[in-house]
């Protein structure tokens, strides 16, 4: 819209403009006038109140169709254009341009749709013609009631938040820092990377013959941590937390928690003598308590940023043990890198976009009691990935309870596809059941492999060619229905699985293919950030086809487990995209905010419904003039138009979709005039 | 009865069943002539006086359709659509108004032929009921 015309618009006072209407009708080729007479709508059009020209045409959309709308709407001095042709989801941002060329406000454009609502869908002609005239009335009554309007524009902060430093974070964060905007990373553990440092390898073995071939978890995702420590335009927050969040797209405000990791990552050597010296031992919780670590220690070989850290939950320096007042490890590190009175810090920071990577849980499979999961010889899967990483408390070598298994069973679908509880399939639990099988045979060559399965789903990429690989290993799949019983029970020091219709499998390892679930605080990072859930507890997109990287609001975006459980690869996927997406905010010079908001008038007796009516709060009650009224932010208005519904003094009103238009539209529709 | 061509107006949501009448366009999906259609951004903006409005202005039948619950382009704006209409539905037979001549469905925007499918039993039920004399006992109401 240019300058000059808003000018003469609103110094016009439309209102009192005499309404003159511009029709035209579209054959769209034969699309249109094959069923529709466009002749006769378009001459019984010329007809219907403030209508100056009504125009038929072969093709509107078409330059010198727009062409004839720009020349007409100077030369007769129109102050309002109707097109009928196709849907507006299609061309109705090629009319309110070519409208706005011509000097009109883009508003005071409205749309007929009777190509996919009326030529497409009957045979008739005498029929489809009438109901064609009709759709035209309804959108001509409207039209004297437009008024031009002008969207709220904002500006835009070109710094990108990333929320979870896990493999989708990492992604994310390197693509919005490599396209030149700096990014915050922010991570909750005091590593990046995620759940994936803790796997062995990843499916699908691109060659399974050779024992590593860059497939291993922490040698191909450690250098990519890396990159992200060093990007210069990365600011990596790890053992940190969104605590606070507020404004809208392009304008964020985000309060970054950061916990003290006591440990200066540029001085410490990794020399190890720290941990010497601390006296403090714990389980360590992501070797799933098979094993210990110390209260200053090396989360993984794996983790970056590369560093000893200090968990001050155990340390004896602060829980008033050993070290009270006289912490081992500070005299221990030759190099001054521990600061034992590192405090919290809470760091402000504006940001444009926002993507959402704050991961899953693991399913947890004591819920499970008839697959005694507490038995030695039960492991969930993730428990068999640390024994089987070459990082993890065995080294690699698979050990139960010190013994090399030679009876293996592995149980998909542990905590997926139930009637009850999580319905959905977590999608990996197939493929890394395979890689593990297969993990099994490599290392154990004589071991009994027995697989039991209710499908076997492998869509992806090289994944069906991999478990077929698997199935020639000498790995026996038994297929099971879901809903039959499935048990796993004592047998001396080793366990028996009982599969309906199958023979009883003595093993001496069983392994339960758990899936995800939502993380446990998921419900107030939804509150955090303002999006939505769906059943399954996962985070919402906006359309699960068309918008699934996109949440309802606006500028915050979805990457990885969060929304749904899926495999590296497609995180991946959803993860660049997310970040394109960002990008494509924190690179627009203004942001235009669409001018359907809604407002209260003078009417509003201040009683809130509207406000509890909105999703997006955009509403608030203000004291204006001596008396409260409901007040709508333009810029957090998503223009749905249900406050109005829910306004009991009828004071709550939508631009562009008023009352009044959409009353003589049912008016039209009522009117005999064809 | 046969030859009543009632004339019925389909309130739809911008993101789902206005798209799945533009769906079932595309698919050619052929319906009754009866149907028009005015589009809405969510079905929650369709207050029940637009509803009356229709029926006073003579116009036989009135649909709203959104988008599923639970799909909802603005969360949870057709929870609003669903908890008003029922309230309001039981108030039609009071009005002396056949509950069956309003009705509220959802259809997504990938669901062309169940839209096609609303569109022509709504308008068969129509067609059952005969033409709507609401208008005249409104007119007289109000007169």
């Amino acid at each position: 819209m240019t300058e000059e015309h808003t000018h003469e618009v609103v110094d016009g006072t439309p209102e009192m403009d005499e309404p003159r209407i511009g029709v035209y009708i579209c054959d769209c080729g034969v699309n249109i006038a094959a069923t529709v007479d466009t002749k006769a709508v378009t001459e019984h059009a010329s007809k219907l109140p403030y209508v100056v020209i009504a125009k038929n045409y072969k093709y509107m959309c078409s330059d010198p169709g727009q062409n004839l709308i720009k020349d007409d709407i100077k030369e007769y001095n129109l102050n309002r254009v109707v097109v009928a042709s196709c849907t507006p989801r299609m061309h109705e941002p090629t009319f309110r341009a070519a409208v706005v060329e011509a000097g009109l406000n883009p508003c005071l454009f409205e749309m007929a749709n009777i190509r996919e609502h009326c030529s497409w869908i009957h045979k008739e002609m005498d029929s489809a013609t009438v109901k064609a005239i009709k759709i035209v009335e309804l959108s001509v009554a409207r039209a004297p009631l437009l008024e031009p309007l002008t969207a709220a524009e904002v500006g835009v902060t070109r710094v990108g938040l990333v929320v979870g430093g896990g493999i989708a974070g990492v992604r994310a964060a390197r693509d919005i820092a490599d396209r030149g905007f700096p990014v915050h990373l922010v991570e909750r553990e005091p590593y990046l990377g995620g759940r994936i440092i803790w796997l062995s390898k990843l499916f699908p073995l691109r060659k399974c013959e050779e024992d590593c071939v860059g497939d291993c978890a922490p040698c191909f995702v450690t250098p990519e941590l890396k990159e992200a420590v060093n990007n210069p335009n990365i600011h990596v927050h790890v053992n940190s937390e969104v605590s606070d969040l507020d404004g809208y797209v392009g304008n964020f405000n985000v309060k970054i928690k950061e916990n003290p990791l006591y440990v200066d990552k540029d001085r410490c050597t990794l020399c190890g003598e720290c941990t010497k010296v601390c006296p403090v031992s714990v389980k360590n919780d992501n070797d799933y308590g098979m094993s210990e670590r110390k209260a200053i220690y090396r989360p993984s070989e794996a983790a970056v940023p590369v560093t000893y850290v200090l968990d001050d939950v155990n340390c004896s320096y602060f829980t008033g043990g050993q070290c009270e007042g006289h912490p081992l490890c500070v005299d221990a590190c030759k190099f001054g890198a521990i600061n034992i009175d590192a405090k919290e810090r809470t760091v402000e920071a504006e940001v444009g976009a926002i993507v959402v990577a704050t991961g899953s849980d693991n399913y947890d499979a004591s819920q499970k009691s008839e697959l005694l999961p507490q038995h030695p010889r039960v492991m969930t899967a993730p428990e068999f990935e640390r024994i089987s990483s070459h990082l993890g408390p065995t080294k690699g070598e698979l050990l139960v309870n010190g013994t090399k298994p030679e009876k293996v069973a592995f149980i998909s679908c542990v905590g997926s596809r139930e009637g009850t509880g999580n319905t959905y399939c977590s999608r990996v639990c197939c493929m890394y059941t395979a890689k593990e099988a297969h993990t099994v045979r490599k290392k154990l060559p004589d071991a009994k492999i027995t697989v039991y399965y209710t499908d076997v789903r492998t869509f992806g990429k090289g994944h069906d060619e991999f478990y077929v690989k698997v199935l020639n290993e000498d790995v026996q799949y038994r297929q099971r229905e879901l809903g039959h019983r499935l048990e796993v029970v004592e047998n001396g020091p080793n366990v028996v699985v009982r599969a309906e219709g199958h023979d009883d499998f003595e093993a001496d390892l069983v392994v339960l293919a758990t899936g995800m679930v939502p993380r446990s605080d998921a419900a107030e990072v939804m509150r955090l950030f303002n999006i939505s859930r769906s059943a399954d507890g996962f985070y919402l997109e906006a359309h699960p086809k068309l918008r699934p990287i996109d949440t309802f609001t606006d500028g915050v975006f979805l990457a990885g487990c969060c929304q749904f459980p899926k495999d590296i690869t497609d995180t991946m996927f959803q993860a660049s995209g997310a970040a394109a997406r960002a990008c494509g905010i924190l690179s627009s010079p203004k942001l235009s905010l669409g001018e359907a908001v809604a407002f209260a008038d003078e009417t509003c007796t201040g009683c809130g419904q509207c406000v509890e009516t909105c999703q997006y709060s955009a509403i608030s009650l203000e004291e204006k003039d001596g008396k409260v009224v409901a007040v709508v932010n333009d810029i957090l208005c998503k223009a749905c138009g249900t406050c109005i519904a829910a306004c009991p003094s009828g004071s709550m009103q939508q631009k562009h979709y008023t009352d009044e238009q959409v009353l003589a539209m049912i008016s039209a529709m009522g009117g005999s005039s064809v | 009865m046969t030859d009543f061509e009632p004339n019925i107006l389909a309130f739809c949501c911008n993101w789902c069943s206005y798209a799945a009448a533009d769906l079932a366009g595309i698919g050619r999906m052929k319906q009754p002539t009866n149907v028009k259609i005015v589009r809405v951004m969510c079905s929650g903006r369709v207050k029940p006086e637009f509803v009356i409005k229709a029926l006073a202005d003579g116009v036989d039948g009135v649909l709203i359709l959104g988008c599923h619950i639970g799909d909802c382009h603005y969360v949870s704006g057709n929870h609003r659509t669903k908890k008003r209409f029922e309230i309001f539905s039981k108030l039609l037979g009071h009005m002396g108004i056949d509950p069956r001549r309003i009705r509220l469905d959802w259809a997504s925007a990938a669901e062309a032929i169940e839209f096609a499918k609303i569109i022509t039993d709504f308008t068969e039920t129509i067609k059952e009921l005969g033409p709507n004399n609401y208008a005249g006992k409104h007119e007289r109401a109000t007169a």
